[in-house]
């Protein structure tokens, strides 16, 4: 019978019978766990040990959690008089990181500083921060700067090191050796005078200047035209028409911080301002002046000499050029005429005949003396690019023996960089200041880092006649020395940099006032008020002479009506700029204003490009391609940017780098390695290149995927005809039809059976009103929010996981071509799409703190609460992060703390050592894991402001408590206060705007936020 | 015998009259217009307040001497020199003032005060006078704790007598109760014929203990009172993990607020500089000491920490005792300065205490009940006003702290 019967086995082990199988088939629920153990007697850990362990580490643990540890409180030994613990201290002082200029205000607690505010005493920026202005605080308390002196990168005594320095330099200047500072712009006049100082001890030394960033093209042009060496000073708020070719005045170009408040005047519009400036835009890549003008045109970057030249001739102006003409362009020649004198002009170019041709067109429409100042002129970009380019040459035939660097890294920002490198190792003697070990500072043999500018005496002198003072906030961090009391040391100038400053100041500024007799007084109240302004009389007139024909010639030669190649235009981000914070982790956060995307670059095709390459992109999986220019290639990712030119590529510089810190190393591409240089001037423009796509797919972290607003009403908008004629064009309301009283509002039918908490708010109402109109997306708000509120950084991985914490976001909304009215289901999809040249609105959205929050009914543990104070209040103690609000916000802009984000170096920005916590802001928690988190409405601030009005016995003054991102927007688009107080300015503006331009995002649904905007207001024929 | 007494009584007629007159004329050149008015007086308070006190007390010998009856001591015209310029006294030869600047050599000159006018001069020396008359109050009278952490406001030995006497009570009625039913019983047993079968069941019935323990009811009870001591000991013992009611860690310097600030009666603002103007009430740093310390007691051996952080400038690590959780943000100056609250209110009676505890629970519970019955400070600040109008429109009861949100979770948290 056996023999007959089949036998299955299990396994081998059955059919061999294996002693350990026949013990195991027997013993089917074996009672150890299965854990590998020593001890094979007893086969693994038996059950009641393990339930001992347990037991008893469940008991150890409650137990070590009874323990409350000792804490200790350290007091001052001597308290400084000034300062007193809890009590913020706030010093005007000047952000320059050599591109750049703000008046600040920097806020510091227990000596350590951590928030960046904008300065209003200064008519320059006006109380504006920019984004890299914000985020600059982080960058003090950055580990990888370099902490001391190093010598061949090894640390060294900073006397050694300035012997040896010394002794070499003075070598040098016995033999005749050429000695060369390559400085980055420099507006600080004391500094200058330091500079001299030190060329007048060593006379072989040179000083050359350069701009990663050049803008060369233009101080070029004005030296041709009118013999003045220097970028003017715009003024956009006296500007009826604003032309730009290429300039993105809002986000990167030149003094933006200062142009963003000029244009934002003439944007306004109220009950008594019923105009606004008309604004067209030809450019290559949507930018942010893009996103913002009324018209906007893709151009190539080989059409812009020639649209700038049919301009010019649509302008009365006559040049020998090729036809060429493109959209838009008559019709802004129409507006420029009518408003001669009331307009400008302006152009990104770098191309010296380019800038001649604006110039002529400014001074045909009368603009100089008006909106152009060459009077009292820019300090900025004083980058010489053909000086630069001089040294490069010298240094590659070893002229060159000593270098010093300070504030620049040309070898990764500078198209030659790597012959400046190989270079480098030939010159007997190189120094670098740069704070950090990078590209250029690594190759050097001595490393003399500057501080930090928080840490150092700062005067600037942005524009002629405007100076500006900063004092140090805090002291030292690491054993580093400012750049000008080094370079006095070495000049043997036996000084300190503090008492130098005084001195210039007192010698050189203090007589071009005559407010004050004392200097000390005077010393003071600059200090104090972090700036002093002296202007000149701007009156004088300009004459313009050049021969448009040497123009002509050339940009008939070099740009062409119709180009069958790809071509390139590089670029900055509004965020990591041209690259030297790019080891700023908020920065790299920092989401694009208009492509969303963190923590990359990429680049940005046509949607026709991608048709062509059959390309669908959703939720930022992307693919890469491989861009070749000339004979350098480069693999980076792509990214369909409506708006883009056809047969244009965008690639944005500041990314890329390989020697920085554990932020940016390795994040992106090197775009500066696609520089032209055009006559003896950086281009960030190429005409010819070839672009392949790949198969390999690539994320980008994108923080907003949605591209329109798909038919909804969360933005209004109207044009100024029609606003004009009705206040409230452009508002809609959703109306229900009801069986007793017919079509009502939705929003005047509610689930509560009265409105909650209007009886109770008899104090405040804090709300607040945003200028969808003047909002022109820079993000300022953001890391302004960021630093207040101690929002963490996650990382590019969990923004791909739209899991990113910033609290305030601004949402970037592109028209689409298809009838939003159709809500079928193939007409959604088409309604995402957006248009090949989109209009754009941006629209900030935090917590609206709703009168009827959706999120507070639904919270099981009465987490978020409302106050009668209109504030929709978040507990972290007491949240147990069910995420059921997230879950019912109809605004999506409640954040969860997937993990925790402090103490954690999965997340390895700033919180996770001891240093960068000292940004965090002390009045505000660190939330744990686990809990859910959203815009507080500052309520940090309107608690420390109510208590300074009750401490002085009064009520609090309106504009004395402001949100740190009504604080820090450029435009005063954000208007923060206390609806119930009648003569704040939010009160009066919600009186004015009721029943004309205000609306309430998704008013539909009831929820009655505190949060109000106002519509956006476009200034075309629709 | 008469003449002698008349003899006598003359005498001592003469010699009243002469007391009295020398009496009459000490004082009237020793207080002549030394006011008695109380607005002099307080006066007097406030600038002693302000001025003296960090080195006199009226009472007790501090840095300077004790200023009681310095009126008898010394005459007017001498002390107003002396407080103007104590210097040019001494440097006079004063015999008085150099004694006195033998004496107190180490703590020095006394600083001068010439801005005084003379009129201040006097009512600091009423106040002085007026003080020196009242006995010395050495126990600082903090105010009435509203919520005193133990027990309410009656003595819980009391209680206990009360409690005991009523057990008493109860068990003597239980024995009388148990002699009735057993006498009843016997009398009945004795005349079972008057009883019917029913009643007799009664009589006779044992009382049975085993079925009362297996009984569902006796069970139910039994468990329900064991899982509900069980349950209230761990709930109460949970919930009181990270409290410090009563924490007294023993400090680096063992500092007595009992001799500072009960007996010397020195300002809590005069260390803790915080506690008007910010969040924290700061704990004094090394220079506050050293302002006194630097002239009294310099060779103590329980200051040799302070001198050593002084000297080498490292700060001193005093042990916190009031630890609140850092998800809770606490104001001393809402409190104190706008609320107008006492420090003892939370800190306890503070100035009796030789080494600091945390009298308050210092809860979330704590916190919010004092929330709850607090009387809102609103007189006289403008911040209130119509806040308390519109309050008391609508109700009687005074304006509490949680009618103005003070129970709102954002108050202390974000």
């Amino acid at each position: 019978m056996s023999g007959l019967e089949k036998k299955y086995w299990k396994g081998i082990e059955e059919l061999e019978n294996d002693p350990q199988f026949v013990k195991n088939s027997m013993n089917e629920f074996p009672e150890y766990l299965p854990i590998l153990n020593k001890n094979e007697e007893t086969g693994g850990t038996p059950r009641r040990d393990f339930l001992k362990l347990l037991g008893f580490g469940v008991a150890a643990v409650s137990l070590a959690a009874c323990e409350t540890p000792v804490k200790k409180a350290i007091p001052y030994v001597n308290k400084p008089e000034d300062v007193d613990p809890t009590i913020a201290n706030w010093y005007a002082s000047s952000f320059f990181d050599g591109v750049e200029y703000n008046s600040i205000l920097v806020k510091t607690r227990e000596g350590r500083p951590i928030k960046i505010e904008g300065n209003k005493f200064s008519s320059v920026t006006k109380g504006g921060t920019s984004v890299r202005a914000q985020a600059s605080v982080l960058s003090l308390y950055d580990t990888e700067r370099l902490k001391g002196f190093l010598e061949a990168g090894k640390p060294a005594e900073i006397n050694e090191v300035d012997k040896k320095i010394i002794a070499q330099l003075k070598e040098q200047a016995v033999k005749g050796g050429q000695i060369r500072l390559v400085t980055s712009t420099i507006i600080s006049p004391s500094t200058k005078a330091v500079i001299g100082d030190f060329v007048n001890t060593y006379p072989t030394t040179k000083v050359i200047t350069y701009d990663a960033i050049s803008y060369a093209g233009i101080v070029k042009a004005n030296q041709k035209s009118f013999g003045k060496s220097a970028i003017p000073a715009y003024d956009f708020s006296k500007a009826e028409v604003i032309v730009s070719f290429g300039a993105d005045f809002l986000g990167t170009w030149l003094s933006y911080t200062e142009y963003q408040k000029q244009y934002a005047v003439t944007r306004k519009l109220g009950k008594s301002k019923k105009s606004m400036s008309r604004h067209y835009q030809f450019e290559t890549t949507l930018s942010l002046a893009g996103a913002n003008a009324d018209y906007r045109t893709a151009i190539k970057p080989s059409q812009e000499g020639l649209a700038l030249a049919s301009l010019y001739k649509a302008l009365g102006g006559s040049i020998d050029t090729p036809s060429f003409t493109a959209k838009y362009i008559d019709k802004a020649a129409q507006d420029l005429l009518k408003s001669k004198g009331k307009s400008l002009v302006v152009s990104g170019s770098n191309d010296v005949h380019v800038q001649v041709l604006v110039n002529a067109i400014n001074v045909l429409l009368e603009n100089y003396g008006s909106t152009i100042d060459l009077n009292n002129f820019s300090n900025l970009a004083q980058g010489n690019d053909e000086g630069f380019n001089a040294f490069v040459e010298e240094l590659k035939q070893g002229l060159v023996d000593g270098v010093i660097f300070y504030n620049v890294n040309p070898v990764y920002s500078h198209p030659k960089g790597a012959d400046i490198k190989e270079a480098l190792k030939k010159v007997p003697l190189t120094i670098s200041f740069a704070t950090t070990l990078d590209e250029t500072s690594s190759e050097v043999k001595f490393n003399t880092p500057d501080h930090h500018y928080l840490e150092s005496w700062v005067d600037v002198e942005p524009k002629i006649g405007y100076y500006g003072l900063g004092q140090p906030t805090i002291t030292p961090i690491y054993k580093t020395r400012q750049f000008q009391e080094s370079l006095l040391r070495w000049a043997d100038i036996n000084v300190d940099f503090y008492t130098y400053i005084r001195t210039y100041w007192k010698s050189n500024i203090f007589g071009k006032q005559n407010n004050y007799a004392s200097f000390d007084d005077f010393w003071d109240r600059s200090l104090h008020n972090g700036v002093f302004e002296a202007p000149v009389d701007s009156t004088s007139a300009v004459s313009f002479s050049v021969d448009l024909s040497e123009t002509a010639s050339a940009i008939s030669s070099r740009y062409k009506v119709s180009n069958s190649t790809l071509e390139l235009a590089i670029y900055q981000k509004a965020g990591v700029g041209n690259g030297d914070a790019a080891n700023n982790p908020w920065l790299q956060e920092f989401p694009d204003p208009i492509t969303k995307a963190t923590w990359d670059n990429y680049l940005t095709i046509a949607p026709a490009l991608a048709a062509k390459w059959n390309l669908k992109i959703s939720q930022g999986n992307t693919i890469k391609a491989v861009l070749k220019v000339g004979n350098q290639t480069v693999t980076v990712p792509v990214l369909v940017q409506p708006g883009q030119a056809q047969d244009t590529v965008g690639l944005a510089v500041g990314y890329g780098r390989e020697v920085a810190g554990k932020v940016a190393k390795g994040v992106g591409v090197n775009a500066y390695k696609f520089v032209d240089i055009l006559e003896g001037v950086s281009q960030l423009a190429n005409f010819n290149v070839t672009v392949e796509p790949t198969t390999e797919t690539y994320q980008i972290a994108q923080t907003q995927t949605q591209q329109t607003i798909m038919g909804r009403d969360i933005v209004q908008e109207s044009v100024l005809d029609k606003y004009i004629k009705n206040p409230a064009a452009g508002r809609k309301t959703v109306t229900v039809h009801t069986p007793d009283k017919g079509e009502v509002p939705a929003s005047s039918l509610s689930l509560w059976s009265k409105a909650k908490w209007d009886e109770k708010r008899t104090n405040h109402f804090w709300g607040m009103v945003i200028d969808l109109n003047s909002c022109i997306g820079c993000g300022s708000c953001v890391i302004s929010c960021q630093a207040e509120n101690n929002v963490p950084v996650v990382g590019r991985d969990e923004v791909s996981n739209s899991r990113d914490m910033h609290w305030i976001r601004i949402d970037r909304y592109y028209s689409t071509d298809a009838n939003t009215e159709d809500a079928s289901i193939g007409n959604l999809a088409k309604m995402e799409e957006a248009s090949a040249n989109p209009r754009v609105v941006f629209q900030p959205m935090m917590c609206q703190h709703c009168n009827n929050a959706p999120c507070e009914t639904v919270c099981p543990v009465l987490a978020t609460t409302h106050s009668t104070e209109g504030l929709n209040q978040m507990t972290y103690n007491r949240c147990i992060g069910t995420r059921y609000c997230a879950n019912n916000c109809p605004y999506k802009v409640r954040r969860f703390n997937w993990f925790a984000y402090y103490e954690n170096n999965n997340f390895d920005y700033h919180m996770n050592n001891a240093l960068g916590k000292m940004v965090l802001n002390p009045d505000v928690t660190v939330r744990a894991r686990g809990v859910m988190e959203k815009c507080s409405m500052c309520v940090q601030r309107i608690q420390e402001g109510k208590l300074n009005a009750k401490k002085e016995k009064r009520r609090p003054i309106d504009g004395e408590i402001e949100t740190a991102c009504s604080q820090s927007c450029p435009t005063e688009a954000i208007v923060f206060g206390d609806m119930n107080d009648t003569e704040s300015k939010i009160s009066k503006l919600m009186a004015e705007e009721k029943e004309a331009r205000m609306f309430q995002v998704l008013d539909e649904i009831n929820t009655r936020p505190s949060v109000s905007y106002l519509t956006k207001i476009r200034n075309l024929i629709a | 015998m008469l003449s002698k007494n008349k003899q006598y009584s003359l005498h001592n007629y003469l010699l009243i009259a002469l007391f009295t007159a020398l009496l009459s004329v000490s004082s009237l050149f020793a207080q002549g217009d030394i006011p008695t008015d109380d607005a002099s007086i307080n006066n007097g308070k406030v600038l002693f307040e302000n001025n003296c006190k960090s080195c006199h007390a009226v009472h007790e010998k501090v840095v300077g001497p004790a200023l009681k009856g310095i009126l008898e001591r010394q005459k007017l015209p001498w002390l107003i020199n002396w407080i103007h310029n104590p210097q040019k006294v001494i440097s006079s030869g004063d015999p008085y003032a150099t004694k006195l600047f033998a004496e107190y050599k180490t703590a020095g000159v006394m600083s001068g005060f010439p801005s005084f006018k003379d009129d201040e001069i006097k009512s600091i020396l009423a106040y002085i006078k007026k003080e020196g008359d009242t006995l010395p109050d050495s126990v600082v009278k903090g105010p009435e704790n509203p919520n005193p952490p133990t027990g309410g406001g009656v003595d819980a030995g009391f209680i206990n007598i009360v409690l005991s006497g009523f057990i008493a009570v109860m068990i003597l009625i239980v024995i009388t109760l148990a002699i009735v039913i057993s006498v009843l019983k016997k009398y009945l047993a004795q005349n079972e014929e008057l009883l019917t079968e029913s009643e007799k069941y009664l009589t006779t019935q044992k009382f049975d203990f085993n079925a009362i323990f297996r009984s569902t009811g006796f069970r139910f009870t039994l468990i329900f009172l064991l899982i509900g001591t069980i349950g209230k000991t761990s709930v109460d013992y949970l919930t009181s993990i990270g409290m410090q009611q009563g924490y007294a860690p023993k400090q680096p310097i063992p500092f007595s607020h009992k001799l500072h600030a009960g007996k010397y009666k020195i300002d809590c603002n005069y260390c803790h500089t915080g506690v008007r103007i910010s969040k924290s009430a700061n704990i004094p740093s090394a220079n506050i000491c050293m302002n006194c310390h630097s002239q009294i007691k310099t060779e103590s051996p329980k200051l040799e920490k302070l001198r050593k952080s002084w000297a080498t400038g490292k700060p001193i690590e005093w042990v916190r005792v009031h630890n609140l959780p850092d998800l809770a943000y606490f104001n001393h100056s809402q409190h104190v300065n706008v609320a107008g609250l006492e420090c003892q209110q939370c800190h306890g009676p503070i100035e009796k205490m030789e080494v600091v505890q945390q009298y308050s629970p210092l809860t979330m519970g704590w916190c919010i009940n004092c929330h709850r019955e607090t009387v809102v400070k609103a007189e006289g600040n403008a911040y209130y006003d119509k806040l308390l109008q519109a309050h008391n429109k609508s109700s009687k009861e005074p304006l509490h702290v949680k009618d103005i949100g003070g129970l709102e979770c954002s108050k202390c948290h974000y």
